[in-house]
Parts: C-alpha cells; sequence; structure tokens
C-alpha cells in the first residue's frame, strides 16, 4: 500500500491544486456579464455583435456577451440543457414557430413584467400588429420583438427582360408566376422559373394567412392546446397540387429545405424564388445581376388577401440567474428596441423595422423610395391581422415543420398526390400537437 | 504465459480504477439514464415530468416512420460496410503491388480516414448538390438527366452511403494492408508452383487468411453506421427526402432535440443499443466458431 501512496500522492496533489485554482475567486470583475446566446450568422451574426459592442460602450455597469450558438433549435437546445444545470444564458434568441413551447415552459421571465419590474417605460403600443400579434399572450409581450421578416418574391429583372416582360413588374398572382416562368424558360432566361426557400414557412404557414385561411383550428392553437391543423383542406390541395404540377413542367425547382435552394436564384438558373426578408442585405452583397422584390404572390379571389405573418425571431429571458443581473438584462433589450438601433438594424439586414416611429423615420428619410426592397415586406404586414393571420400557436411547431417538409418532398417527388402527402402530414402534426398538450397539461 | 503476480493487493484494482471509472461515468451512467427517460413523458425543459411506462416504447412500435428508420438503418449500414469493407479489400490488395511510389500511394489511400463525417458531408455537398456543386453542372452539358436527390429518395441514399463508405475506406484499408502484408509470401509461391491463377490464389489463399481482419472491419463499420454516420446525415440530407434517409440515429436526435420530446428519443436509444448490442454478440458467436485465427 506505501508504494502505491508514493505513486499517486504527486497526482492528487497536482489535482487538488487544479480544483483549488479553478474555485478560487476570479478578480473582481468591474463589469457584470450578461450572456446573449442567438441563431445569426454570417453577415446578421456580424450586425449582432455590433450591436452588442454598441451597447457595451454606451455604458459601463453590464457587458454583454453575445454568442452564436448555431441554428435556432441548436441555440434552444443549448438554453434548455443549460437552463437544467442550472446556469442558463439571459437572454436567447428563438424563433417564431418556438413561441408556444417557451410559453409553456416555464423556464422565462415575460419581457413586459422585466420591463415593468425595472421601471423601464417602453411604448409597446408603438409595436406594429403583427409582431404584437404573434408574441403576446393575454395583452402583454411575452419576448422582445427582434429580427421581423416575412417572405417575399425575390426576382431576376435580367431574366424578365431577356423574355420580353417589364422589369419593373413582379408578378402578383401565381397564375402570372406560372406564366411568366414558362415565358422566361423559353426565351432562355433562366433554366427554371422559379424555387422556394424554407418550404414549410413560405409555402403554407405564410400562404395560409395570406389569403386568411385557417392553418390549424382554436384560431392556430390561440384558443387552447386541443389544436388540430387544417393545411389539407380544399386550399392547401389546390396550392401544393399546382406546385407539385409545376415541378413536373420545371416551372418550379424543389431545392431543399431552409436556405439550400438560395444558390439557385443567385447563380440564376431559377429566375424567381420566395425567401424570407432577411436575406436582402446578404444578396445585395452577393448578386451579380440586376434583381429586385415582389410581394408574395396571391391566388386571387376568391381569396381574400389579408397578412403575412412575422418570421425570425424574438429575445426570451430566462429565469434562474442572480437577481441584479436583470436589470441590464432590461437595459439591453430597451437599447437595441429603440428606433435608432432599430433602423440600423433593420437597413443593415433586411429584417423590417417593427415600431411605428422606426417606419415613420424610414420614411421621412426617403428610405423605402431608395430600397423599395425593403419595402416590400413591410407592406405585407399591414392592417390588422385576422384570427387566420395573427400568427400560429402551435406547440412542438419546429417539428411539425419536420413532419410537413418530408411530406411536400413525397409529393414534389410525385411519389403521393398533393391531398395524400398534406394528409400524412396532417396525421402525423396532430400526433405531435397532442404529444405536446399531454406533456404540458396545466 | 507469464502470469504477472503483484505483491501488493490493492494495486491492481487501483490500476483499473481509472478505466472503470470512464466506462461507468462515460458509458453506463448515460445508457442508464436513457432507460430511465424512456419511461417518461417528460416537457422540454424538465418542468413537467410524468411516468408513462411503455408507452413511448408502445408509440414506436406502431409508427410507421419508425419502421421505415430501421429499414432504412439497415440498409444504410449494410450499403456502408458492403462498399467500404469491399472497396477497402481492393484498393489494399493493389496497394500491395511492386509499383513505383508505393509509399505515396498508401498514405494518400489512408487519408479519407483523417477527414471527420461532417467535413466530408459538406465536401460532398460542393461535389454533388443539385443547387451548387460540380458534377450536376458538368452532368447539365452531357446529359439531360438531372441529378437531383432532393427529391429522389434512392439518389439520395446511395450518395450518404457512398460518402460514409468513402470515409471509412482508409481505415479498411489500413487494417487489409496490414493483414495482407503479414500472409508469408512462400504460401503464396507455393500456390503459383501449382498452377493457381491470381484470382484462385486470392479466392482460396489469401481472403481466408484475411476472414479475421474482414469479420473484424464488418463489425466495426456496422456499428459505426448504425451510431456514427449522424454528422453525414446532418450535413448532407438532414434524412430527406421524404424521410428516405432518417436512418435511426438520425430520428432520435431529431425528435429529441428539435422536437425536444425527450422520451421518445430516450426510448429510441434504448432499442438502437439493443439492435446493436444483439449485432455485435451474434456476430461474435458466429465468428468464434467458424474463424479460425
Amino acid at each position: 500500500m506505501r508504494r502505491t501512496v508514493n505513486v499517486f500522492a504527486p497526482a492528487l496533489a497536482a489535482l487538488a491544486l487544479l480544483a483549488a485554482s479553478l474555485s478560487a475567486p476570479a478578480p473582481a470583475l468591474a463589469k457584470t456579464e450578461i450572456h446573449f446566446w442567438h441563431a445569426m450568422g454570417g453577415q446578421l451574426g456580424e450586425t449582432v455583435s455590433e450591436l452588442v459592442r454598441q451597447f457595451n460602450q454606451s455604458q459601463g455597469e453590464y457587458e454583454v456577451k453575445a454568442l452564436n450558438k448555431g441554428t435556432y433549435p441548436e441555440v434552444l437546445t443549448a438554453a434548455i440543457a443549460a437552463y437544467r444545470q442550472k446556469n442558463p444564458p439571459h437572454i436567447v434568441q428563438f424563433f417564431d414557430v418556438g413561441t408556444q413551447t417557451m410559453l409553456s415552459s416555464g423556464a422565462i421571465y415575460p419581457v413586459f413584467q422585466l420591463m415593468k419590474e425595472h421601471e423601464i417605460a417602453v411604448n409597446w403600443g408603438d409595436f406594429i400588429k403583427p409582431v404584437t400579434g404573434y408574441y403576446s399572450k393575454d395583452g402583454n409581450l411575452y419576448s422582445m420583438p427582434f429580427n421581423s421578416s416575412s417572405p417575399i418574391l425575390y426576382y431576376n429583372k435580367d431574366a424578365f427582360k431577356k423574355a420580353g416582360l417589364d422589369p419593373s413588374k413582379p408578378p402578383a398572382t401565381w397564375k402570372q408566376v406560372g406564366e411568366f416562368s414558362k415565358k422566361i424558360i423559353a426565351a432562355g432566361g433562366a433554366k427554371c422559373g422559379f424555387t422556394t426557400s424554407w418550404p414549410s414557412w413560405t409555402m403554407l404557414e405564410n400562404t395560409f394567412p395570406w389569403h386568411d385561411q385557417p392553418f390549424a383550428t382554436n384560431e392556430n392553437g390561440y384558443k387552447g392546446l386541443d389544436t388540430k391543423l387544417l393545411i389539407n383542406g380544399e386550399f392547401g390541395v389546390k396550392h401544393i397540387g399546382q406546385l407539385a404540377a409545376w415541378q413536373k413542367e420545371g416551372v418550379y425547382s424543389y431545392g431543399g429545405r431552409m436556405g439550400q435552394p438560395d444558390p439557385k436564384f443567385i447563380n440564376g438558373d431559377c429566375a424567381m424564388l420566395v425567401q424570407s426578408s432577411a436575406v436582402i442585405g446578404g444578396f445585395k452583397k452577393s448578386i451579380k445581376f440586376d434583381w429586385s422584390t415582389g410581394q408574395l404572390p396571391h391566388w386571387g379571389a376568391p381569396y381574400k388577401k389579408q397578412n403575412a405573418v412575422v418570421g425570425g425571431g424574438t429575445l426570451w429571458v430566462m429565469k434562474g440567474q442572480k437577481a441584479a443581473d436583470y436589470k441590464g438584462v432590461a437595459q439591453f433589450l430597451k437599447f437595441i428596441s429603440d428606433p435608432h438601433q432599430q433602423m440600423w438594424w433593420s437597413v443593415t439586414t433586411g429584417y423590417v423595422p417593427i415600431t411605428q416611429t422606426a417606419i415613420k423615420n424610414l420614411e421621412a428619410g426617403y428610405h423605402f423610395k431608395k430600397n423599395p426592397e425593403q419595402w416590400t415586406a413591410l407592406s405585407q404586414l399591414s392592417g390588422t391581422p385576422t384570427a387566420n393571420s395573427r400568427g400560429h400557436r402551435l406547440g412542438n411547431m419546429a417539428q411539425i415543420r419536420d413532419a410537413i417538409e418530408p411530406e411536400l418532398e413525397n409529393i414534389f417527388a410525385g411519389k403521393k398526390t398533393a391531398k395524400e402527402g398534406l394528409d400524412a402530414a396532417v396525421a402525423k402534426g396532430n400526433d405531435i400537437l397532442k404529444e405536446f398538450a399531454a406533456a404540458n397539461k396545466p | 504465459m507469464k502470469r504477472s503476480v503483484f505483491k501488493n493487493r490493492g494495486l491492481p484494482y487501483l490500476l483499473v480504477l481509472p478505466q472503470v471509472v470512464v466506462t461507468l461515468v462515460f458509458f453506463f451512467w448515460p445508457a442508464f439514464e436513457s432507460l430511465r427517460l424512456s419511461f417518461f413523458r417528460s416537457s422540454a425543459f424538465g418542468d413537467k415530468v410524468v411516468f408513462i411506462g411503455l408507452e413511448n416504447f408502445q408509440k414506436l412500435l406502431v409508427s410507421s416512420d419508425y419502421y421505415q428508420s430501421v429499414v432504412n438503418s439497415f440498409i444504410f449500414a449494410f450499403g456502408v460496410t458492403a462498399l467500404g469493407v469491399g472497396a477497402g479489400l481492393f484498393v489494399a490488395a493493389l496497394a500491395t503491388q511492386r509499383v513505383r511510389g508505393l509509399v505515396a500511394y498508401r498514405t494518400a489511400v489512408l487519408w479519407p480516414y483523417g477527414i471527420a463525417p461532417p467535413i466530408a458531408g459538406i465536401i460532398f455537398l460542393f461535389i454533388f448538390h443539385p443547387s451548387y456543386g460540380v458534377l450536376p453542372y458538368w452532368l447539365s452539358f452531357v446529359t439531360a438527366y438531372e441529378f437531383n436527390w432532393l427529391l429522389q429518395g434512392w439518389v439520395a441514399m446511395a450518395l450518404v452511403i457512398i460518402a460514409t463508405a468513402w470515409t471509412l475506406v482508409g481505415y479498411n484499408i489500413a487494417f487489409f494492408l496490414a493483414g495482407l502484408l503479414a500472409i508469408p509470401t512462400s504460401v503464396i509461391e507455393a500456390a503459383s508452383v501449382d498452377g493457381a491463377g491470381a484470382i484462385r490464389r486470392f479466392r482460396l489463399i489469401v481472403f481466408p487468411l484475411l476472414a479475421p481482419i474482414t469479420f473484424y472491419l464488418v463489425v466495426v463499420n456496422l456499428i459505426f453506421s448504425f451510431f456514427g454516420s449522424f454528422g453525414m446525415i446532418h450535413a448532407v440530407t438532414q434524412g430527406g427526402p421524404g424521410g428516405a434517409t432518417e436512418i435511426m440515429v438520425f430520428k432520435l436526435y431529431k425528435d429529441g432535440f428539435i422536437g425536444l420530446n425527450l422520451g421518445s428519443s430516450a426510448a429510441q436509444s434504448v432499442i438502437l443499443m439493443l439492435v446493436v448490442i444483439g449485432l455485435t454478440a451474434l456476430q461474435f458467436r458466429f465468428v468464434e466458431k467458424r474463424i479460425t485465427y
């Protein structure tokens, strides 16, 4: 035994030293750190870093540390793991469809309450209605709106000219999208007419409210957890069925999920693209040809033209950190929602400005006249939303999206008809909703 | 065999202790935790946890999606193994020929193993992606065939199988090379003298002598395909199109980390664990009997 002790004693001593050095108090920091996890990569990520830098310079008490944790689902997974280990980040950016999951979590510190308790005045009424409608519960905002976008149509003006089409007139209806596409392909302007990024988000989640059609029962889930999807009705079958027919003809070219189809538009293969307005900033840098934007196409009568729903993310404040830190959190959220920062953020990225003040100021500076593409997304969010167009309040919606998109692929591949595919998507989606309701019984 | 004798009775236990601790903490604990979680329905943030017995398993057993992922997993695993081991043997056989620059060749064929699956996936995307890949672009000049695995399930499956096999082939080659070089040349020369041609020599002498290595590689490749192939699927197809490349380990990730359904995800990992344990046990029994080292 003596020998072993001799062998291991130095190792143990080293370990003890290491442990001591780890637990020793760090030198007193002048600033309180606020951790902010987000999902913004590339150009968007740089813009977030710049906003954070501005805040850190604007005051001396708090230091916000922004960290890109990957995609939205990855950010949430990381935040949940941290929360379970009792050390969550203060602020987490999460996407629109995660709203119900966050509301049911019991892990969040509602933003309206945070601001009230720290006596920071926010003019909540200044936020535009599609934003407050989406992220409010009982009339109060639970998360701070940050990056809001809506899906718009991008089109290649050069391809339009080649086909003899007026490059200042994007197609307004889906019928025109089909006609224009065929003309462009025939004239050699592009190989395919159009493609769509984030297929479930652009072609269903937004196309339904845009036509004032219900996406799910219970007013899209706002009225309760026992919700069922409604996307396999006549409208859904008509719209998705037409896309499938166009896919067969080569008018539409399915290009994958998320932003994967973007290169088809950027490299000129497809003349049109439906994608979030958030990529405007990136496209301005990367696209060589002449392009512009139009509203999300509409089917026309008998459908009413309503509004698109905001996509993008909001900032959620998590419970479980030191009480003193939350004052800094409140100040940071106030800072980024101020018109000045908001205008800068919007102009730099392509996300829409979300307060009336910011919009008015931008208009006064002729910003939208000079940058009409930034007006496009905003114009789709005007008006007062109906029960069908307020948003989606569905539990585990990220997973529902994951159930819908494979079925869309089956439809576009011709393996299933639009009706069969959407029926299957609804069946799977309803199972997910049932599971969520069971796991989150009040 | 030489017996090591420890004078101190405690020392050997102390020496194996770190390994035991690592195994317990990093293997048994998580495995037990998965098993425990699989009996619960839990909300994403873990604030509401309800014991539901075998319901998570029941749901999986009636889910057609789950069956598809099981079938996909087997197609994927056997495809990768057949291709990876087959190609490995072929290339290793070539790399034992007497040619100039042999060392350079041998180094080159081992390289793919040094590349992490997600990186390999990205490389394959740059080559094969229908929107921005080089190969579909070149193909479009010579044929009207549209190489679109974003919609054709079997093409997507073939692509991930080839890509995964490619990452494994270097490892397989290394083992086969060692095995081939260990075969005494006298045996092969004797066969030559007896009039056996190259193919006959390979079939009757080389291949049987390689059997233990081949077997080992088949097991390792299968297990890797079931467990370790997540990065490739995640980078290339995300399980699409239409779930055609959704293998068990990817579905488990998706349900657990995107869907936040931890109970079901845990149940799936328990099943996956059983499949792989069963497969390995079966093969080891088989090999103990049939393959002589």
